[in-house]
C-alpha cells in the first residue's frame, strides 16, 4: 500500500513550472524531498495539502483523491512548517477549540497530555512562543488525531539541535506502526539523510532523482585524482568535475568506475556531494 | 544485545547491524529463539532508516542466522555448527586473500609468501 502516489503533477506559474513530478512512497516511509530554494519543494506540498490546484497530474492519498472525500483527505494529512500558522493572540486553549471544530478524529485528552509533556505554556499566546515551542504545539496538533501522512515544510529551519533531535525521534515514533509516512522537504540534507529510506531530489521544477537512499549511496563514487589521471574518457562520465591546479574532484556511477586509471582514490560521497554535482552538471 | 554503529567505519550501517548481531550470535551471547527487536523499533533505537534495518535483518535471514516468524519477528535461529564452521572458513579466506594482495603489491614472489606462512606455522 502506498500512503502518497503523484503522477505527473503539474503547476505553471509566469516565471516557474513544476513539470511531470510524480513519485510512490509506500506506507511505514519517510522520504526526504530535498532541492534548492525555489526549487519547487514548497509548491509541489502545497499541492499534495491542496492549499493550490495543480494544473494536471493525480495525487493519491492510501489511495483517494482529493474530490473523491476532500474532507477525508484532509483528515489524513498532518502538516508541519517553519512558522507557526495559528493564529497569533490565540492560546493553547483556543487552538484546542479550533481543532475540535475542525477535525473528526480529534482527541481533546491526547492534546493536553502532549501540550503537558512538552511543557507548553496553557496562558501564553502563540505569539509569544519561542520556535521550539511552536513545533511541538503543531506536533501536538496533529498527533492528537488520525492522520496517515505528515508532510513538513522546511520545519526544522532555525531550530536548536536538541529540538531538531527530538522532531526525528518523533518521525520514527510516526512510523512505528508501519501504517504512516512522512514526506520532509528540506535544503539541508543532513537535517533528515540518517532516517529517511527515501531521497526525492527536485532541481528547477523537476525530478532529479527518486530513490531509497542505500541505492543512491550504492549507484555513485566520489572519484579523485592528479589531472593526468583525467582521461577524455573518464572525464565525460565525472559529474559535477571540478579542477585545480594539482586534481581534479568528481561524481562518478560505480558500474562506470573501471574506466578510471587505478591511481584514482575512490571514496563513499556524501548524498549532499552527489546533489551538488548534478546540479553543477545542470547548470553548465 | 548490543549495536553501537560509527559513522566512520568503512562499512556501511546495514553491514555493522548485520556484522554487530551476527559476531553475538556466533559467541552465543545471543541465544537461540531470542526475538530480535523488530525492524522500525530498532530503526528508531539506532536513529537509522527503516530500510538500512531491513536490509542487515535480509541478510542475516539469508544467511541462515534468523528467520522471520509471521506475528512474531525475527527469531534467533538454532546455531548450526556447520554454519558457524562456514562463516569461520570464510574469514579465514577473506584474510589470506588479502595478505595475498598485499604481497603482490610489493612483487613479493610465491617462494617468499610461502617462508612466512610456514614461520606462522612453526609458531604455533
Amino acid at each position: 500500500m502506498n500512503t502518497l502516489e503523484v503522477c505527473g503533477l503539474q503547476k505553471n506559474y509566469k516565471d516557474f513550472c513544476l513539470k511531470d513530478i510524480s513519485l510512490e512512497l509506500p506506507a511505514g516511509y519517510i522520504c526526504g524531498y530535498v532541492g534548492q530554494n525555489g526549487a519547487g519543494k514548497t509548491t509541489t506540498l502545497d499541492l499534495i495539502t491542496h492549499q493550490k490546484k495543480s494544473d494536471g497530474g493525480v495525487i493519491k492519498i492510501n489511495g483517494m483523491e482529493y474530490k473523491e472525500n476532500p474532507k477525508k483527505y484532509k483528515e489524513m494529512i498532518g502538516y508541519v512548517r517553519d512558522m507557526c500558522y495559528f493564529p497569533n493572540d490565540f492560546t493553547l486553549l483556543d487552538i484546542q477549540r479550533i481543532l475540535k471544530d475542525f477535525y473528526e478524529t480529534f482527541e481533546e485528552d491526547k492534546f493536553m497530555n502532549l501540550c503537558k509533556k512538552w511543557n507548553l505554556p496553557e496562558k501564553k499566546k502563540i505569539k509569544d512562543y519561542s520556535k521550539g515551542m511552536s513545533i511541538r504545539l503543531m506536533f501536538a496538533g496533529i498527533l492528537a488525531r488520525d492522520t496517515k501522512l505528515l508532510i513538513l515544510d522546511e520545519a526544522t529551519n532555525g531550530l536548536d539541535p536538541v529540538v531538531k533531535q527530538e522532531v526525528l525521534e518523533i518521525l520514527q515514533d510516526y512510523i512505528q506502526d508501519g501504517e504512516r509516512s512522512v514526506l520532509f522537504s528540506t535544503h539541508i540534507l543532513s537535517d533528515i539523510e540518517q532516517i529517511a529510506d527515501y531521497i526525492f531530489f527536485i532541481h528547477k521544477g523537476k525530478k532529479i532523482f527518486y530513490d531509497t537512499k542505500e541505492e543512491i549511496a550504492e549507484k555513485y563514487l566520489l572519484v579523485k585524482g592528479g589531472l593526468e589521471e583525467l582521461t577524455d574518457a573518464a572525464s565525460g562520465k565525472i559529474k559535477g568535475l571540478k579542477k585545480t591546479s594539482v586534481g581534479f574532484e568528481g561524481i562518478i556511477e560505480s558500474d562506470e568506475s573501471t574506466c578510471l586509471s587505478v591511481k584514482c582514490v575512490l571514496e563513499k560521497p556524501t548524498i549532499d556531494k552527489i546533489v551538488v554535482a548534478f546540479i553543477k552538471d545542470m547548470e553548465e | 544485545m548490543r549495536i553501537v554503529i560509527s559513522n566512520q567505519s568503512e562499512l556501511p550501517i546495514y553491514a555493522q547491524i548485520r556484522e554487530q548481531i551476527k559476531e553475538q550470535i556466533l559467541n552465543g551471547l545471543i541465544n537461540e529463539g531470542t526475538v530480535l527487536p523488530s525492524i522500525r523499533q530498532l530503526a528508531k533505537e539506532l536513529g537509522v532508516s527503516v530500510i538500512t534495518t531491513t536490509r542487515a535483518y535480509n541478510e542475516l535471514e539469508s544467511e541462515g542466522f534468523i528467520s522471520s516468524v509471521q506475528g512474531k519477528g525475527s527469531i534467533v535461529r538454532k546455531r548450526d555448527n556447520n554454519m558457524i564452521r562456514e562463516q569461520y572458513l570464510k574469514r579465514i579466506e577473506e584474510g589470506l586473500e588479502s595478505a595475498f594482495a598485499t604481497a603482490k603489491l610489493i612483487g613479493m614472489s610465491k617462494e617468499e609468501l610461502k617462508e612466512i606462512f610456514e614461520a606462522l606455522l612453526q609458531e604455533e
